[in-house]
């Protein structure tokens, strides 16, 4: 039977006490709860705004004094307001939106392929010890290697067509998402794994349920990386390949400003190719790593 | 049937208690454990514990009672003797909830992965959670909870299982004095409405007094269980005072 408590230890609360230790706990409970200071609307949203604007608005004054001073020719070296007239000139042709679509077609195609490639690959080089240390070492050396090493190989195999870009893509972008899942997987804590098993999770439960979700910002991480090498290298064989069936994209824009001996062509490429990787990481990857972070309570900002 | 005292009981022939004709929930016969090429940690290790009773574990740092729980949870092996244990839940420290789910998911995964209906889950999660105080926590994610009520959570969790024992090691060690003695509170209540059996895992003698009906000496290098005491209704001071001079005997012989 149990046996009567003694009440000794409690604190002066004794047993009869029941409901004022359910009003204790309660407080306890309040004062000890993380009170969230979210900070939101228009003043948060402007405190993170400002600075990089300044940034961009100093970069535009530096580039403009750097021509203004003529350490360069004006046709070596256009100004922001030249490269401004050159894109509004490309974009009423028609010429940038149809490079811009190519090529965002081609990286996000290339990028969604490489993540359902390396994304089953990754699980399995994570959780099988043999294929681990058979694969691991290739994967990690493939992510080192530029991609753009493989565009030769791809023209000779391919030609010039998708089948080079996505190759190119492929090679650049499948290590990254492996190895981000691989990182995910080995920073999962034991801790959590244990629970699993007293949980009584089999072999699918506990990668399901426990390894894959705490795996996650680590997956994550590695899709980023995944998206920026899909970019890179979808650039890097654009410029390289070009004419055949391969399209019109902004790498292929790029190159024809340099064979017309065009910088402020060359310069609203390069613009074009940048602002696609920022608007990307802003619009998209920053917000869903944001959200994960915060769930668990590993970011702590607001907004 | 007696309860074993270990083989080198010590002192006082403890009071005993009686199971009577039902099968203990755990039993262990010379227990050993050895990790490879180590001294052993556990060494014959004798343990009977009856259905709905609280015992409490206590020794020192390095006695083997994280190892000696695990064996009973089934993450580990025994390298000797016979274990037989009803199937157990196992508490942490710390109150390791998956950080990605609320408090409520938490539970219905110990449920789901108990083959509980989906139908059925989110209310049993509401339950368990009303039964440790936490009815507006539902929807929170761990960090949102104070420790105290994480380990409820936990303790909730682990009570979602269903299993007749429940192992907790040092559940509360990380919490401050206040919302220990609390839990304690909190724990005896839910033992009392659910009649487990818990084997309680301290180093805390004064909490496994407050809480054992049983306590229980281990040695340390190899663990063994070297001295019970009942609680019963002795003064819990001087019992603590008697218990904590015994746990000091036992890690001064390792002084040299």
């Amino acid at each position: 039977m149990p046996t009567e408590v003694p009440t000794w230890f409690t604190s002066g609360l004794s047993t009869e006490d029941k409901d004022r230790i359910a009003d204790v706990e309660a407080g306890l409970d309040a004062l000890q709860t993380p009170t969230s200071a979210a900070r939101r609307g228009a003043k948060a949203v402007w405190k993170r705004v400002w600075p990089p604007v300044l940034a961009v608005v100093v970069v535009l004054a530096v580039w403009e004094g750097a021509v203004l001073s003529g350490v360069q020719p004006i046709w070596n070296l256009p100004g922001p307001s030249e490269v401004a007239a050159s894109i509004a000139a490309s974009a009423r042709s028609g010429d940038l939106w149809t490079a811009l679509g190519t090529s965002l077609s081609r990286g996000v195609l290339g990028f969604l392929a490489a993540v359902a490639i390396g994304t089953p690959l990754g699980v399995v080089v994570a959780r099988v010890r043999w294929i681990r240390v058979t694969l691991g070492p290739i994967i990690t050396g493939l992510q080192v290697l530029p991609s753009v090493a493989w565009v030769p190989a791809a023209i000779i195999w391919f030609g010039l067509s998708n089948g080079t870009v996505y190759f190119v893509v492929l090679m650049g972008a499948v290590p990254s998402v492996v190895n981000g899942i691989v990182a995910g997987v080995d920073q999962v804590p034991p801790l959590l794994r244990q629970v699993g098993r007293v949980l009584g999770a089999g072999r699918l439960a506990m990668v399901t349920d426990i390894v894959l979700p705490a795996a996650l910002p680590g997956y994550i991480a590695g899709l980023k990386q995944g998206w920026a090498f899909s970019w890179r290298s979808l650039m890097a064989a654009e410029i390289i390949a070009v004419g055949g069936s391969i399209g019109f994209g902004l790498g292929q824009f790029l190159d024809q400003g340099r064979q017309l001996a065009d910088m402020a062509m060359v310069f609203s490429a390069i613009l074009a190719i940048l602002v696609v990787g920022i608007v990307v990481e802003l619009a998209v990857f920053a917000p869903v790593e944001r959200t994960v972070l915060r769930r668990r309570g590993l970011r702590q900002d607001a907004a | 049937m007696t309860v074993t005292s270990s083989a080198n009981a010590a002192a006082e022939p403890t009071p005993v208690v009686e199971p009577v004709e039902t099968t203990p929930a755990v039993r262990l016969r010379g227990v050993g454990k050895r990790f490879a090429g180590g001294p052993p940690v556990l060494d014959g290790v004798d343990l009977d514990i009856a259905p709905g009773e609280l015992v409490c574990l206590i020794g020192a740092s390095g006695c083997g009672k994280s190892t000696l729980l695990s064996i009973l949870a089934g993450l580990e092996p025994a390298s000797a003797g016979d274990v037989t244990v009803a199937p157990a839940a196992l508490m942490f420290q710390e109150s390791a909830l998956l950080p990605w789910l609320t408090a409520a998911k938490n539970i219905e995964l110990a449920l789901r992965l108990r083959g509980v209906p989906r139908a059925e889950r989110r209310e049993r999660a509401l339950e368990l959670l009303h039964l440790v105080r936490l009815d507006g926590a539902a929807d929170k994610r761990a960090h949102e909870l104070s420790g105290g009520m994480r380990q409820r959570v936990a303790l909730a969790r682990a009570l979602a299982q269903d299993r007749q024992v429940l192992l907790m090691d040092e559940p509360f060690a990380a919490l401050d004095a206040i919302t220990r003695d609390l839990l304690h509170d909190e724990l005896e209540r839910v033992w009392r409405s659910t009649g487990r059996s818990i084997v309680f895992v301290t180093h805390n003698v004064r909490e496994a007094v407050r809480l054992g009906q049983r306590v229980l000496l281990l040695s340390s290098r190899p663990g063994r269980v070297v001295e019970q005491w009942q609680v019963g209704d002795q003064d819990p001071v001087k019992l603590t005072g008697e218990i904590t001079a015994r746990l000091r005997e036992e890690i001064s012989r390792h002084a040299h």
